[in-house]
């Protein structure tokens, strides 16, 4: 658990918002000091941090569920992988043909994946489209499940499956507040666990484990201010 | 001038004193056997198993600064605990816990008073009482205790009409308003008027426990979802006299009820010679058992049954009490007539 | 109370906060409420005030540090929490868990449904007006956390499980204590349902109060008893079973109209199924050793996995994604089946009284401390 810490003042923050931004060249935040969240025992020198999920293909000689195949005969293009591991099938899908492979894995009878377990995300920094949206899908009928997919960049679109399942909305939510992932046609986006006002997405992997530092608060006595000022206005 | 100045001051004082002691007292005793139910012990650390209680909470009271809010009306704000109060203590006046007994060689009667309009007084002093709670909720110039007082006030009006219902038929019966009068019936008549009126009672236990604001419709105040009802804004010993005039107003219920369906001072059985034995034991002991035997009732029902909520409450006032209980003045007056 | 078309009077919505700080919102939970008249026209639910950063320092713990993080999530059913981590773990692993091992961590699990309903029961109840049945199950529920307590020494946050088993075996005597436990349970819930479930107050309170169909939950993403008073019967233990509940016959509590009364007798009955599992299990405990061949570093290969299974409040999903380098978990997030669970509350609410907020929040079961992890 060797964290160092960041010392305030420390132009962290912005350095790293840069290195998020630029993405896929540096394989490390230029900070090595300010980089928390990437595991354990590794101070600055340690290995690079990892590029990706595995994602491994199902093993020859698996036999790949049925509605997958229907999934790929319906939408050919869609599905950019299938993953198999450790008894769970994924499937990556790009993020313009979500909401078509979301109805149909919701709607045929071979699929009826009608509950949405959970809308969750992985940061891998040192890749382009930095994000990977999860989406687990649960079939109370057929008792399956599967994952979808979806990787994104930092601000790309990504369609919010609200309309399919309602489930999703504040699963979203959370994905937005705690990642910065764009959800597209979201009816409420908020953030929901961090503070309304709050700047930064905690849970992205060059965020400070300890929190931004003073950084944030320039000057505390004004955010009080506007928290006071907010709440009152709340309860009239 | 004995008789007709000292004597009543003295009745007075000693059962002012006496009222406000139980009153205080009945804290501590629905405090301990709501606990025995909850399977605890209640207060058990100031004074022998918990006994100087209340004692502890009236100083603590006293001695709390004495909040008013800076816009409430003064004035109101003030009278409303008394409002709630005095009309409470009033009551007594009329109420009788035993017949004329012999104290220092005079037959002193057991009461302050016996006016013949007995019942009506008790209605219509009771009635304002209410008027402390809406002033109270006004007065904080705020919203929520003004909601929970409206609601409070509402409840206890349409209660109070099932009330009146049952005591008409109560009258009925007895042929009189006066409260020594309906003992006095019920001992010419040789049975309690709970064996031949059973469905007053009922409506009449209920009706009191939505009077006294005491669970299952003790919403208003329970007011858990909200804020503390009408006296939220209340601190130190205002807040203490509106707990008072419960309590008052819970031993007004269940004294008005033993005198009327119990008997009041009656032995069991008052007219059978073989019980006479039971003679020894005089009329005000009887009187107080059983006006207990009330009390424990209110305590018990807290402990056990969930709320009512608000529509549910003035739904059955008004849709089921209120139907039987005139359909019970109905039922009598033709008994009587007819019978 | 009604909606006519054309209110006579000029009426505005009044807007309510339930704050953080409130008796009846079971930890820090904040609803605003619209109101017209008393009926709730809109609400919105804010959540967050215990919001501990749980995912994110579990990316720098150990993977059996990590177990003691999940107590503190659903810190009133905490064994559940540690047995979905340790198995979403052993998933990723491939490890042999030792027969004698499920078995005790299914008993440990459902002694925390009885434990966590009785909790769910006493406070429920309180809200609803009846305050006696919460110093009974409570009364109830210290039984249970003193037995927990003789296992591992904790009353709340266990730290129970181990990867691949169990850290201690039961102690001796341990089992006749639980049979025992069962047997006075048994009679105990029959007090529970004297005391409400024929209750006329308590029928009217909850008879037709937050109705939700079936469909229309599953959409929404409920889980657990809540789901199942609808009438949907998904249960992670029958239907993707993990322990030992394979091995052992039991029933699942289906409701049929979808409001706050069968949530409760889904509850209820949860209570006596829970006792026949735990019946099965100590009757059948096979001895044997009490943690599997776990490698002195645990280090799951790359890769990710989603394993979920019921607490007592839905389905807990573990999502974890482990990189094969590092001594920590890439990326660790929980489902909470209360985050998920409380998404519904504005839909459960809209066109009740406000008194009806109070008994729909205890219906659905929630622990802020998982809602905000």
């Amino acid at each position: 658990m060797a964290d160092e810490k960041p010392h305030a003042g420390q132009p962290s923050p912005p350095q790293e918002e840069a290195a998020a931004s630029a993405g896929p060249a540096a394989p490390k935040p230029a900070n090595p000091a300010a980089a928390k969240a990437a595991a354990g025992p590794a101070p600055g020198h340690g290995p690079a941090p990892p590029s990706g999920p595995t994602d491994p293909p199902p093993p020859a000689g698996t036999q790949v569920p049925a509605f997958i195949e229907a999934l790929q005969a319906a939408f050919p293009g869609a599905i950019e992988q299938v993953s198999f591991w450790v008894g769970d099938w994924t499937v990556i899908v790009s993020a313009d043909r979500l909401i078509d492979v979301a109805v149909h894995l919701r709607d045929t009878p071979g699929a009826k994946f009608d509950y949405l377990s959970d809308v969750t995300a992985s940061d891998w920094p040192p890749r382009a489209k930095r994000f990977d949206v999860v989406y687990c899908l649960f079939s109370t009928t057929r008792r399956e499940r599967v994952r979808v997919k979806v990787r994104a960049g930092d601000g790309d679109p990504v369609p919010s499956v609200t309309a399919i399942w309602p489930a999703a909305n504040w699963l979203e939510r959370e994905v937005w507040d705690l990642f910065g992932v764009n959800f597209t046609g979201h009816p409420d986006r908020r953030r929901i666990l961090m503070p309304d006002e709050w700047q930064g997405h905690p849970q992205r992997k060059d965020y400070p484990l300890e929190g931004p530092g003073e950084l944030l608060m320039e000057n505390p006595l004004d955010w009080l201010r506007l928290r006071v000022a907010q709440d009152t206005a709340d309860i009239e | 001038m004995i008789d007709s100045v000292v004597i009543p001051l003295l009745k007075i004082v000693i059962l002012l004193n006496a009222v406000l002691l139980t009153v205080t007292y009945m804290t501590l005793l629905e405090r301990k056997v709501i606990a025995w139910v909850q399977s605890r012990l209640g207060p058990m650390r100031v004074g022998p198993y918990g006994a100087l209680q209340p004692i502890a909470d009236a100083v603590k009271l006293l001695l709390k600064e004495d909040i008013t809010p800076t816009r409430a009306d003064k004035w109101v704000f003030t009278a409303a605990p008394i409002i709630a109060l005095v009309p409470a203590l009033i009551v007594f006046a009329v109420i009788p816990f035993g017949p004329a007994a012999n104290l220092f060689g005079k037959t002193v009667p057991l009461y302050i008073a016996d006016i013949n309009v007995g019942l009506l007084y008790i209605v219509s002093v009771a009635s304002i009482g209410v008027y402390g709670l809406i002033l109270a909720g006004y007065a904080s110039n705020s919203k929520y205790p003004l909601l929970a007082s409206l609601r409070a006030s509402a409840q206890l009006i349409s209660y109070e009409v099932a009330v009146t219902m049952t005591l008409v038929s109560l009258i009925l019966m007895a042929g009189t308003l006066s409260m020594v009068g309906i003992i006095e019936a019920q001992r010419e008549a040789g049975v309690w008027f709970f064996f031949v009126q059973p469905v007053a009672f009922v409506i009449f236990f209920i009706g009191g426990l939505a009077e006294t604001n005491r669970a299952p419709f003790d919403l208003p105040e329970a007011e858990q979802e909200l804020t503390g009802g009408f006296h939220t804004e209340y601190s130190g010993m205002r807040f203490a006299l509106f707990f008072l005039a419960e309590y008052a107003n819970m031993i007004v219920v269940s004294s008005v009820a033993t005198t009327l369906f119990f008997g009041g001072w009656l032995r069991p059985f008052p007219n059978v010679a073989a019980l006479s034995f039971l003679d020894i034991i005089p009329g005000w002991i009887w009187f107080l058992l059983k006006t207990f035997v009330f009390l424990y009732l209110f305590l018990w029902i807290r402990a056990t049954l969930p709320r009512y909520r608000y529509d549910q409450l003035m739904r059955l006032g008004w849709k089921v009490l209120i139907p039987l209980a005139i359909a019970n003045v109905i039922v009598t007056a033709g008994a009587k007539v007819f019978l | 109370m009604t909606t006519t078309p054309q209110p006579m009077f000029d009426t505005d919505e009044l807007v309510i906060n339930m704050g953080p700080q409130h008796p009846s919102t079971h930890g820090v939970l904040r609803v605003v409420l619209r109101l017209d008249g008393e009926r709730v026209v809109g609400s919105d639910v804010v959540i967050g005030y215990l919001h501990r950063g749980i995912e994110k320092l579990c990316e720098s713990r150990d993977w059996t540090q990590i177990i003691l993080l999940t107590d503190r999530m659903d810190y009133v059913a905490a064994a559940t929490n540690n047995l979905g981590y340790c198995e979403t773990v052993e998933k990723m692993m491939q490890l042999e868990v030792p027969r004698r091992a499920h078995y005790v961590r299914t008993i440990l699990a459902e002694l925390q449904r009885i434990a966590s309903h009785c909790l769910w029961l006493g406070t429920h109840a309180m809200d609803i007006g009846a305050m006696t049945v919460f110093l009974y199950a409570f009364r109830e529920r210290e039984l249970i956390l003193d037995l927990f307590e003789e296992y591992c020494g904790a009353r709340l946050t266990y730290n129970s499980m181990r990867i691949g088993g169990l850290p201690l075996d039961i102690p001796p005597g341990w089992d006749r204590k639980v049979r025992e436990f069962c047997g006075l349970m048994e009679e105990k819930v029959g007090e529970y349902e004297e005391l409400l479930t024929h209750n006329r107050i308590w029928l009217e309170r909850t008879k037709g109060v937050g109705v939700i169909s079936g469909p229309e939950a599953v959409a929404i993403g409920l889980s657990g008893p809540a789901l199942r008073g609808s009438g949907v019967a998904k249960d992670c233990r029958k239907d993707e079973p993990y322990a030992a509940y394979s091995e052992f016959e039991f029933d699942v509590a289906v409701g049929l109209a979808g409001d706050t009364y069968d949530r409760y007798l889904c509850r209820l009955e949860e209570f006596r199924q829970s006792l026949r599992i735990i019946r099965q299990a100590v009757d059948g405990l096979p001895e044997g050793p009490i943690v599997g061949k776990v490698p002195r570093l645990i280090k799951p290969p790359a890769g990710e996995t989603y394993h979920a299974i019921e607490s007592p409040k839905g389905e807990i999903g573990y999502f974890i994604v482990a990189d094969g380098k590092t001594s920590a978990p890439y990326r660790f997030r929980v489902r909470p089946p209360s985050f998920c669970n409380l998404q519904a509350l504005p839909r459960l609410i809209k066109g009740h009284f406000v008194a009806d907020v109070v008994a729909l929040i205890g219906s659905i079961d929630i622990v802020l401390g998982e809602v905000d992890r």
